[in-house]
């Protein structure tokens, strides 16, 4: 498996130069080229998911080849424990959202090259070791991603895919003076991840602080962090189904991404210091505020996207605690939120491609013309929602649980909050799924062959991961591990601003 | 080196073969009935002055028959009244690139084709490409001076080359009252240069006032007065009114060369002077400013204001023209970030920035003109939708310019910045690199606007279709390649800016 990681990211841009090449003309032969154009990464990840070395913190499959050698920026890309995860949950959600955008019939050529680069951007973003690369990767991504949402989306797609744009690269111009300051701070000068980790302890404690936050506020924006989060709804609601499950389902995990590999990795005393506000208390109150807000909402894809605020708010709790159940929690409830919000939002898409409308008042009763649509959907929800069994619940307790010995009063509140989880799901769950059956939807026909295709394998994931969780657990283990004594020890050697 | 007469005429090569085409084709133009032709000679000419610049040795032996940057030759040429320098072959190299693809796009201009007057228009052309040559290369004040006057001249013309058009009228007459002004001012502060120096030399002037010949603060004055004239031709901040109207007013092509040549010009004698003329090499590629010469603070200011502006002023407007004038004064801006650090590393990203900005700013102008062609629209409207009615090719191309402009990587543009911004940073100037940041953001909002409109916004139907030529999609793809190119492997070119940096100190 020579430069596996390589062939991985940069397969799908080869598929996106093939698809250009193909006559716009025959739109089904486009879709099938595109959807194969996924397969040889996903099937590499299984691979590498076999083959991943789960004792050793190392990166592994390391290709390093100088790419500016007069400014010390290799071509670096290797994973971890941490990384793998998310390539794994990329490789994974992109042939889906594929077979899940064979409706699409405008620009059938553009959206699925558009969409195959925009894969390349997120895998490279996680498998960079080089923080120049990261960047280039990180703002690669923002290309495609803007042209599906605002050609491709519902009415105020324009406002959604501007309002996308400027945000994230308002956070990565933060993100660059502070990428600058690191590389002229380290000596040698480097871009080169692990060897910036120490050297994030050459700055002073304000210096440090200050380059934590810009960093922070960049990640933030993705992940998105109040205050920084008001994006998420308008892009949410526009985006075409296949692609809000990308924002969400992968997207928003580069943010919790971004702390764990340059915030925790580089600057490890700062991290210490900030991480009870920014990340803790921040997190708790999206918990709380994501929630209260996805009870609030008429429209089912809106009231998803505030639950994602609100699910990704216990990844940052887990993270700032400090202790291995927090930040094993943290990183399997990206992968499991990754999953699980992908279900959630194919399946308000099922719905919207039968009715044209997602307003939950406007529905009824669909039980009963689907019958397996309701299963899949009463699956997602109490996974969702955290029920033992399933996938979320095991991330969630290893959250509390790990945080409950670093801010026992937070975790308290963030523990309440799922009484308003359960609150908003099962509200929604009645409304549109029970109840008296609307006459005009009587008729719907219950989900294809197609949809099922996307939703099953990650029903099934769903399962898995809740009585065998060890499957992710394993792989993330002994780098968080890592990880975290990393940040102690830098917490303990570094000067503290307090 | 004092390089003799006759050495001279040899190093001379690229500014002769342009002098001579031009004569030539002001000769030929009242017989050739083909006025294609004479624009072909003006590319053939460009392509050898390129050529010459680079430099061209005798097959089987080891004679040069013209040095250029491969012989690497330096020296003082014409009684130390030129240069012959890294600095200066480089920017030849920007100019001779400029003025090849000024002339590509006026063979395919709607506004310059079919006017009868083609002849003059590609000799003035050759000649302002002249004086950009002997801008970059000028060693002594007066030289500096003829060669922007040069420049300067043969800009008012191209302007109101539409003549019977209101609005070029206006930009001719606006940009010759502003130059006019400009040049006095900037006179006026040479005068004084040389009353305190006694000389025009750049290294005479140096050593003078090295060794204390005048008060600080009078050379100060004098060097305020002689930024106004270098201001002027760069479109920096208080000196960039007339852009806007000029680049409005101007035939596409020329307001191209104007925006790149005219502007990597003004940079180039603004660093000639500045640098070896009014600092001090010194060890690991920094810079120290004469005593008592504090221009570095009073630039800092200078380009904060220049990029604010520039990005402020474009917000709001409709017309791509317009835009894109503020748009270029904003990257001026961009440039003197580099100008102010002091550094070889502030001043290679400069150089390299120049490059990347030839190709993205030329780019633009490019689909400029190809919609304009077609549809005779230069405001916003024009390019509603632009993607779906047949301009697919060039509003791909527009987007790679654009997000280029706006820095994104893996675009040229995006390299060019994150040098400028490095060099920033490692002088910690963080104000300005905040600043900077700010404008960028500000920056993409406006890119992001057109390129909405090409691609977001459905056309209404009187838009017009949108048509492109072989010619000019040879140049969209000879400007657009590269962008993505110098986005993806740059280190070719970087190599070249920085053995650029080298000025011949006698």
């Amino acid at each position: 498996m020579d430069h596996v990681l390589t062939w991985m990211t940069f397969l799908p841009l080869l598929g996106a130069a093939v698809v250009l090449c193909l006559p716009s003309r025959s739109p089904r032969l486009i879709k099938r080229v595109a959807f194969a154009a996924t397969l040889p990464t996903f099937a590499l990840g299984v691979r590498l998911f076999a083959a991943f070395d789960r004792a050793t913190t190392a990166y592994q499959y390391v290709d390093r080849v100088p790419w500016i050698a007069s400014y010390a920026i290799d071509y670096f890309v290797g994973v971890d424990g941490i990384s793998i995860t998310m390539v794994l949950l990329t490789a994974l959600l992109c042939p889906l959202c594929v077979l899940a955008s064979f409706g699409i019939d405008k620009g059938v050529k553009g959206y699925f090259a558009l969409f195959l680069m925009l894969e390349t951007g997120m895998l490279g973003v996680f498998v960079a070791l080089d923080f120049f690369l990261f960047y280039v990767f990180w703002e690669v991504m923002l290309l495609p991603m803007y042209f599906l949402i605002g050609v491709w989306g519902g009415p105020r797609r324009e406002y959604a895919a501007i309002k996308f744009f400027l945000y994230t690269f308002a956070g990565s111009v933060l993100m660059l003076i502070a990428m600058l300051v690191l590389y002229f701070g380290a000596t040698p000068h480097t871009f080169a991840i692990p060897e910036l980790a120490p050297g994030g302890a050459a700055f002073d404690p304000r210096t440090q602080h200050l380059l934590w936050l810009a960093l922070f506020v960049a990640f933030a924006i993705k992940i998105p962090a109040f205050p920084f989060h008001t994006w998420l709804p308008d892009a949410h609601v526009e985006a075409p189904t296949a692609i809000s499950v990308i924002l969400a389902g992968v997207l928003l995990k580069m943010g919790t991404y971004g702390i764990l590999r340059i915030n925790y990795g580089i600057l490890p005393a700062a991290t210490f210091d900030l991480a009870f506000w920014a990340l803790a208390a921040l997190g708790t109150f999206n918990i709380v505020y994501g929630a209260l807000c996805a009870l609030a909402q008429s429209d089912l894809k809106r009231l998803v996207a505030y639950s994602s605020i609100s699910h990704m708010g216990y990844v940052m709790l887990g993270m700032a605690a400090f202790t291995p159940q927090g930040l094993n929690g943290a990183v399997l409830q990206m992968f499991n939120h990754g999953t699980i919000t992908a279900m959630l939002f194919l399946l308000v898409g099922v719905i919207y491609d039968r009715a044209h409308h997602r307003d939950i008042a406007g529905f009824g009763g669909l039980a009963a013309p689907m019958p397996v649509y309701t299963a899949i959907t009463g699956l997602a929800f109490f996974a969702a929602m955290g029920l033992p069994g399933l996938s979320a619940f095991i991330s969630e307790v290893l959250v509390l649980l790990g945080s409950w010995r670093a801010h026992p009063r937070l975790t308290i509140v963030a523990a309440s909050a799922i009484v308003l989880t359960a609150g908003y799901l099962l509200w929604t769950l009645q409304r549109v799924w029970l109840g008296r059956l609307d006459e005009r939807y009587a008729g719907l026909p219950d989900v294809g062959a197609g949809e099922l295709a996307t939703l099953l394998p990650l029903a099934a994931i769903v399962l898995v991961l809740g009585v065998y969780p060890h499957a992710v657990l394993d792989l993330i283990g002994a780098s968080l591990g890592h990880l975290n004594e990393l940040v102690r020890a830098g917490a303990a050697a570094g000067p503290a601003l307090r | 080196m004092d390089l003799g007469n006759a050495a001279s005429v040899a190093y001379s090569a690229p500014e002769l073969i342009l002098i001579g085409a031009a004569i030539g084709i002001v000769a030929a133009d009242p017989v050739v009935r083909a006025k294609e032709q004479l624009g072909a000679a003006a590319l053939l000419a460009c392509a050898a002055a390129l050529i010459a610049a680079i430099g061209i040795r005798l097959p089987f032996s080891e004679r040069w028959l013209v040095q250029g940057l491969l012989r690497g030759g330096e020296g003082w040429l014409w009684s130390r009244m030129v240069v012959v320098d890294g600095f200066a072959v480089f920017f030849k190299l920007v100019f001779a690139l400029a003025a090849f693809a000024t002339v590509w796009m006026s063979l395919g201009s709607a506004e310059v084709q079919d006017s009868g007057e083609e002849g003059e228009y590609y000799a003035l052309v050759l000649a302002a490409t002249v004086g950009l040559f002997y801008m970059a290369a000028a060693a002594n004040l007066l030289m500096a001076y003829l060669a922007l006057e040069l420049v300067s001249l043969t800009s008012y013309v191209l302007t109101g080359y539409r003549r019977h058009d209101r609005r070029a009228g206006e930009a001719a007459l606006k940009y010759l009252i502003y130059g006019g002004v400009a040049s006095a001012v900037m006179v006026y502060g040479m005068s004084w240069l040389y009353g305190l120096a006694g000389s025009f030399q750049y290294r005479a002037i140096h050593d003078a006032l090295a060794h204390g010949a005048a008060a600080p603060l009078t050379v100060f004055v004098a060097v305020v007065l002689v930024l106004a004239g270098f201001g002027f031709k760069i479109a920096a901040v208080p000196f960039h009114m007339w852009a806007p109207d000029v680049y409005e007013g101007a035939p596409i092509p020329v307001t191209a060369f104007l925006s790149v040549g005219s502007k990597a010009a003004g940079f180039a004698i603004l660093i000639r002077l500045f640098y070896p003329g009014l600092s001090e090499p010194g060890a690991g590629g920094a810079w120290t400013t004469l005593a008592g010469l504090d221009w570095p603070t009073l630039m800092l200011v200078v380009s904060m204001a220049t990029m604010t502006l520039g990005n402020l002023g474009a917000l709001g407007q409709r017309n791509l023209k317009r835009l894109l004038a503020y748009s270029s004064i904003a990257h001026a801006g961009y440039l003197l970030m580099g100008f102010v650090v002091l550094d070889d590393a502030g001043l290679r990203a400069m150089l390299f920035y120049v490059v990347t900005y030839y190709l993205m700013n030329f780019g633009a102008f490019a689909v400029v003109m190809v919609v304009a062609n077609a549809t005779g629209r230069e405001d916003m409207d024009g390019y509603r939708g632009l993607a779906w009615r047949g301009g697919a090719v060039p509003a791909v191309a527009m987007a790679i310019f654009l997000f280029s402009l706006a820095g994104i990587p893996p675009l040229a543009g995006f390299v060019g910045k994150f040098y400028l911004f490095a060099a920033v940073v490692e002088q910690r100037f963080y104000v300005l690199a905040l600043v900077g940041f700010a404008n960028t953001l500000v920056a993409l909002y406006y890119y992001l606007r057109i390129v909405r409109t090409m691609f977001l916004d459905r056309p209404r139907g009187d838009e017009g279709v949108v048509a492109l030529d072989a010619h000019n999609a040879f140049l969209l793809y000879f400007l657009a390649v590269p962008t993505i190119g110098l986005g993806l492997y740059w280190a070719p070119v970087m190599a070249l800016a920085e053995r650029s940096v080298r000025f011949f100190l006698g």
